[in-house]
């Protein structure tokens, strides 16, 4: 009895509402207010163990069965075979080398899918106690204290601090694929032949290139607009969300 | 059945033969050497040097066999392994992968677009005017909506028709926002809707052949589509 309690909580993993809103991202001017609606986010990032247990039900996400064309060689890098995990991971840590392909599909097995750029940011600029704490010194300063951390994809979900919605680990543990990330124009190749994509650019130079707020945000930004979706990188999970 | 029988006998015949010219060439063919920094392309020597670009050492190569697997099978790095449903602009509905057996130029548009999409259109043409008339009927022009919203099947048509494709060799796709998405994504195009007509999105012209494996990314606008042309001739003739 316990068991089965203990794998349907697993399966069904617990979300928070996000009540939506407006919020100049990033690269946004005055007049580029992103509206958000009320959605539904996980609040943990996936962990090995559900992974785990969604490879098992899906054979065709195995590591030796998923295509090259949806994920690269290092998807699932460290696990020790198919459907069993390495000594020195957590069954409790976020799981990472996903591709965004695997990351979509999880989602959707579940109803829900992955989060926009927009909505993941709208979530991810709170702090324990404010919906927007991005001109707070600390809240940066942890950010930024996070990227000097090695290895914190090894730390096991609910590490980090609980914001404003009820949110854990949107910084600190591992960083996160979004449906859209492609929408990031600001690749090498991009900056060429993509028109209108100055946007990004000419935004952070108007903020301040000493801010640090801009900075934080930048690098995630920059590194979305880096990668593929059939990329499995070491410290890139992925969390759920629903309309 | 007679018939069979003597296809297959001459079919091994010239197996054989061939393969006994394979064995002789390969006697008779040297080691060449080439610069590993490929400094000069791909050129190469008969005799172990070093590069008069770089001064390294000229490596042996091997020479490379063009082994295509005669199979119809898909391989794992194919679009038609992608699934999701797509509306032509003749308002019939397919997957990827009933685009198999023609060498396929995809690009990505949208018919309200002002600014880049015509000139991707007008590279499109460009390639195509310059491909031998005997080969289009074995190449298929993709343009693939990433408007799946305003771009009907309906209004798809009308733009083949204004541009002048409308025929059997230009196909015209309006999917899902999760297909697009998906699709952008294998292709490795970015786009970003930044106002409710109007996208921004890099402009890439991708080659893929009859089973689907991309062979050839033209990345840009009105650039030079030499390399393009010369890719999708050789993969017809593949």
């Amino acid at each position: 009895m316990l068991f089965f309690f203990g794998i349907n909580a697993n399966c069904q993993s617990k979300m928070v509402t996000i009540k939506g809103g407006k919020y100049i991202p990033l690269y946004g001017r005055d007049s580029m207010q992103v509206a958000i609606s009320n959605f539904y986010m996980d609040v943990y990032p996936v962990t090995n163990q559900d992974f785990l247990q969604f490879v098992i039900k899906n054979p065709k996400w195995r590591k030796s069965m998923a295509k090259k064309i949806f994920a690269d060689k290092n998807y699932l890098a460290n696990w020790k075979s198919d459907t069993a995990l390495n000594a020195t991971q957590s069954l409790k840590a976020p799981v990472t080398n996903v591709s965004w392909f695997v990351a979509k599909e999880y989602c959707e097995c579940q109803g829900k899918r992955l989060p926009t750029v927009d909505e993941w940011e709208y979530v991810a600029m709170a702090n324990e106690n404010l919906p927007d704490a991005r001109k707070l010194k600390n809240y940066n300063e942890f950010i930024l204290g996070w990227y000097e951390k090695p290895k914190t994809f090894n730390n096991e979900i609910g590490s980090t601090f609980k914001n404003y919605w009820g949110v854990y680990d949107l910084h600190g543990l591992v960083w996160e694929w979004t449906s859209d990330f492609n929408s990031v124009l600001i690749s090498g190749e991009s900056r060429k032949d993509v028109d209108k994509d100055s946007n990004l650019f000419c935004g952070s130079a108007a903020l301040g290139a000493n801010d640090l707020m801009n900075y934080a945000a930048f690098m995630r930004y920059a590194f979305r607009g880096s990668i593929k979706a059939n990329y499995a990188i070491r410290n890139l999970g992925f969390r759920c969300v629903k309309d | 059945m007679q018939y069979l029988k003597y296809i297959t006998i001459l079919f091994v015949a010239i197996l054989t033969l061939t393969a006994c010219n394979i064995g002789n060439s390969k006697n008779k063919n040297e080691v060449l050497f080439q610069c590993p920094m490929k400094c000069e392309a791909e050129k190469t020597y008969n005799t172990e040097a070093s590069c008069p670009v770089c001064k390294m050492d000229l490596k042996p190569i091997s020479k490379e066999t063009s082994k295509i697997a005669v199979t119809d099978e898909i391989s794992e790095t194919s679009i038609f392994n992608l699934t999701t449903k797509w509306n032509t602009e003749e308002n019939e509905t397919i997957e990827l992968e009933d685009l198999k057996g023609k060498t396929l130029v995809m690009v990505m548009i949208y018919t309200s677009c002002k600014a880049a999409c015509p000139r991707l259109v007008a590279d499109m043409h460009n390639i195509e005017k310059q491909i031998p008339k005997d080969l289009i009927s074995k190449i298929n022009f993709v343009f693939v909506s990433i408007d799946p919203e305003t771009d009907t099947p309906k209004k798809l048509k009308e733009f083949a028709i204004e541009n002048f494709m409308d025929d059997e060799h230009h196909t015209f796709l309006q999917g899902t926002d999760s297909g697009v998405r998906e699709f952008s994504n294998v292709l490795a195009v970015k786009y970003k809707q930044i106002s409710p007509m109007d996208f921004s999105h890099s402009n890439i012209i991708s080659v893929f052949n009859s089973l689907g494996e991309l062979v050839h990314q033209q990345e840009g606008l009105g650039v030079d589509n030499k390399e393009t042309i010369s890719k999708i001739i050789e993969t017809v003739n593949n």
